[in-house]
């Protein structure tokens, strides 16, 4: 078994990495302990900014810090950013301001709190809007990187993180992590995975029982779903002709939404989409809800089969 | 030191400005323009510490339109302090034109936060009072509220932290004209006592007359001196002030005059049109 880590330790991390950058500041409302920025507010409280429970004054509060040469980072969990998608669309992305949001305990992944917390269409809400960055990474490492990349990309910014730990996936391979590009973590001609988030290492259990079936996969991490990496999609479809995405969140208008939209303006290429399907999660361990939402490595790979079928 | 003859001349060509950019454009907010002109004629003149010629000087007061629909108002004294041209005001509302709708940071020099959805603004000025207070800043923010717009709850999320964090740089200017959209606020949503609010939020509370400019003058004292926690100054206002047929109405909360009312507005504004 390999080495388990939260996604959401990879931000607090990252922000305090950054905090010698005194511009950074970071934005709380309530939740720091879950979102891992309480150690940025141990080590610098006079740059850290209690909210309270008060989403949509923090997003505008870190605008007006960004507009005034700042660098704030503002995290809650994903559910409960969207409340104030409002003042994101207008008050941040639309005078594109460099905030950058951190969802944490996002998707069905989250477990027992049940549906009210798990927050499936984090990743399509914020995707619709123009200047945004939109990530959702699958490994504690690489969420490290890039939250550090972010604060220098001058973008505002949605990033998912993830409560419960997942296998460590990128450790002494940060150099291979940039903002926008997705990386093959492994190579097979029969059929492309797509995925994001927890999702990625449920992608490779699932090409490991396909290559067992004889069925080659290659598995890639999109972990930045806008810009997404068209070039990379493009490259798929010419070396596999099928494509499979996966993520832990609604198969309406997230990472499979995206790579649908580029798939019917480019060449195109049989696509199955493993996701929530349309419907709400419920309370459950985190393994057990990514059985319960279809979407653990076995329904990755039957889905792998049905695309490789629907090639021409 | 202006002289309050000066500053009342200076808003009443302010007025003269955003008749003719509601006209001009047969769209627009000419109600709450002409309820915080005389505030923000006084404001920019005498307290704002603002470049003309530098709009983004990054140690400059900071304002913000809350009320981002009464841009008219914006645009006209930015226009008068020199941020904008006069010929610039004939964009209003036109394609490509810096003069957008709602007043709009991306377009506009001189305007700080782009608004037009309300009850974002006091957020705003809150970020960018604790910017200041992390430079080390004495500069101060100054922010416009329309008092529909307080029925947003997220003023009041932003209200409440702005005491826990002890924002004394953080002013609010409460252009209390006592309509809203569809009707009178007291029809659409009763607000009771609103000093009583603000100073229940811990905040300093002043009220005066918002067409009054010895009181005005005063009231931006107060908030300028003020600094031991935020500051707000209520001032009582009548929308549509300065024409008779829009003061007060309801109806021209957001609606451009006729020809023939055009033509009366600038003969009560003591225009001659030619």
């Amino acid at each position: 078994m390999s080495k388990m880590a939260a996604t959401r330790d990879g931000y607090g991390e990252a922000l305090l990495e950054l905090a010698s950058n005194p511009k950074v500041v970071v934005l709380e409302a309530d939740l720091g302990k879950s979102t891992k920025s309480l150690h940025f507010r141990k080590a610098h409280p006079e740059r850290t900014v209690s909210c309270g429970i008060g989403e949509q004054n923090m997003l505008l509060v870190g605008a007006g810090l960004a507009a005034s040469g700042y660098i704030p980072f503002a995290s809650t969990f994903a559910i409960f950013t969207e409340r104030a998608f409002e003042q994101m669309r207008n008050g941040v992305a639309r005078p594109n301001l460099a905030v950058h949001v951190c969802g944490s305990h996002g998707g069905t992944h989250t477990g027992t709190d049940g549906s009210s917390a798990q927050s499936i269409e984090d990743l399509a809400i914020y995707r619709t809007l123009p200047n945004v960055i939109v990530m959702h990474p699958s490994d504690v490492v690489s969420t490290k990187v890039l939250t550090m990349q972010l604060a220098t990309s001058g973008s505002p910014s949605y990033t998912r993180t993830a409560r419960n730990k997942t296998p460590v996936l990128y450790e002494g391979r940060e150099d291979e992590i940039e903002i926008g590009k997705g990386v093959v973590l492994k190579e097979g001609a029969d059929v492309a995975i797509i995925a994001c988030g927890v999702m990625v290492s449920q992608s490779l259990e699932a090409a490991e029982a396909l290559a067992a079936e004889g069925i080659n996969a290659t598995v890639v991490d999109m972990h930045t779903l806008k810009p997404l990496d068209g070039d990379l999609v493009d490259r798929l479809v010419s070396s596999c002709g099928a494509i499979v995405t996966a993520e832990d969140h609604s198969v309406i208008g997230g990472l499979g939404g995206a790579v649908a939209e580029h798939l019917t303006s480019n060449t195109f290429a049989p696509l199955e989409r493993v996701g929530v399907q349309d419907r709400f999660g419920e309370s459950g361990q985190a393994d057990e809800m990514l059985e319960v939402m279809n979407i653990s490595a076995p329904y990755i790979a039957e889905a792998a089969k049905r695309a490789v079928a629907r090639k021409g | 030191m202006t002289s309050t003859d000066e500053l009342k001349e200076l808003a009443r060509k302010c007025r003269v400005h955003i008749v003719n950019m509601v006209h001009r454009a047969q769209a627009g907010h000419p109600g709450g323009s002409l309820s915080e002109i005389d505030l923000l004629a006084a404001l920019y003149k005498t307290t704002l510490r603002v470049r003309p010629d530098d709009p983004d000087w990054d140690d400059r007061d900071r304002f913000i339109l809350s009320k981002g629909h009464a841009s008219p108002g914006m645009y006209a004294i930015l226009a008068e302090m020199g941020f904008i041209t006069v010929d610039d005001l004939a964009s209003y509302r036109v394609l490509g034109g810096i003069c957008q709708g709602h007043v709009d940071m991306k377009w506009c020099p001189g305007v700080d936060f782009s608004a037009g959805s309300l009850g974002m603004g006091l957020s705003f000025g809150m970020g960018s009072a604790i910017a200041g207070r992390l430079e080390g800043s004495e500069r101060q923010v100054y922010v416009m509220l329309g008092d529909g717009e307080i029925q947003e709850g997220s003023v009041w999320e932003a209200a409440m932290a702005a005491t826990h964090h002890e924002l004394g740089n953080l002013n609010v200017i409460l252009d209390r004209n006592r309509i809203q959209n569809d009707d009178f606020c007291e029809a659409q949503m009763r607000m009771f006592d609103i000093p009583a609010k603000w100073k229940a939020f811990g905040w300093n509370v002043k009220e005066i007359d918002g067409h009054n400019m010895e009181d005005i003058v005063d009231g931006l004292d107060f908030l300028k001196n003020s600094n031991d926690g935020p500051s707000i100054l209520i001032a009582h206002t009548v929308k549509g002030h300065g024409v008779s047929f829009m003061a007060d109405n309801p109806a021209f909360h957001g609606a451009a005059p006729n020809d023939e009312q055009y033509a009366q507005a600038m003969a009560e504004l003591g225009e001659v049109v030619s």
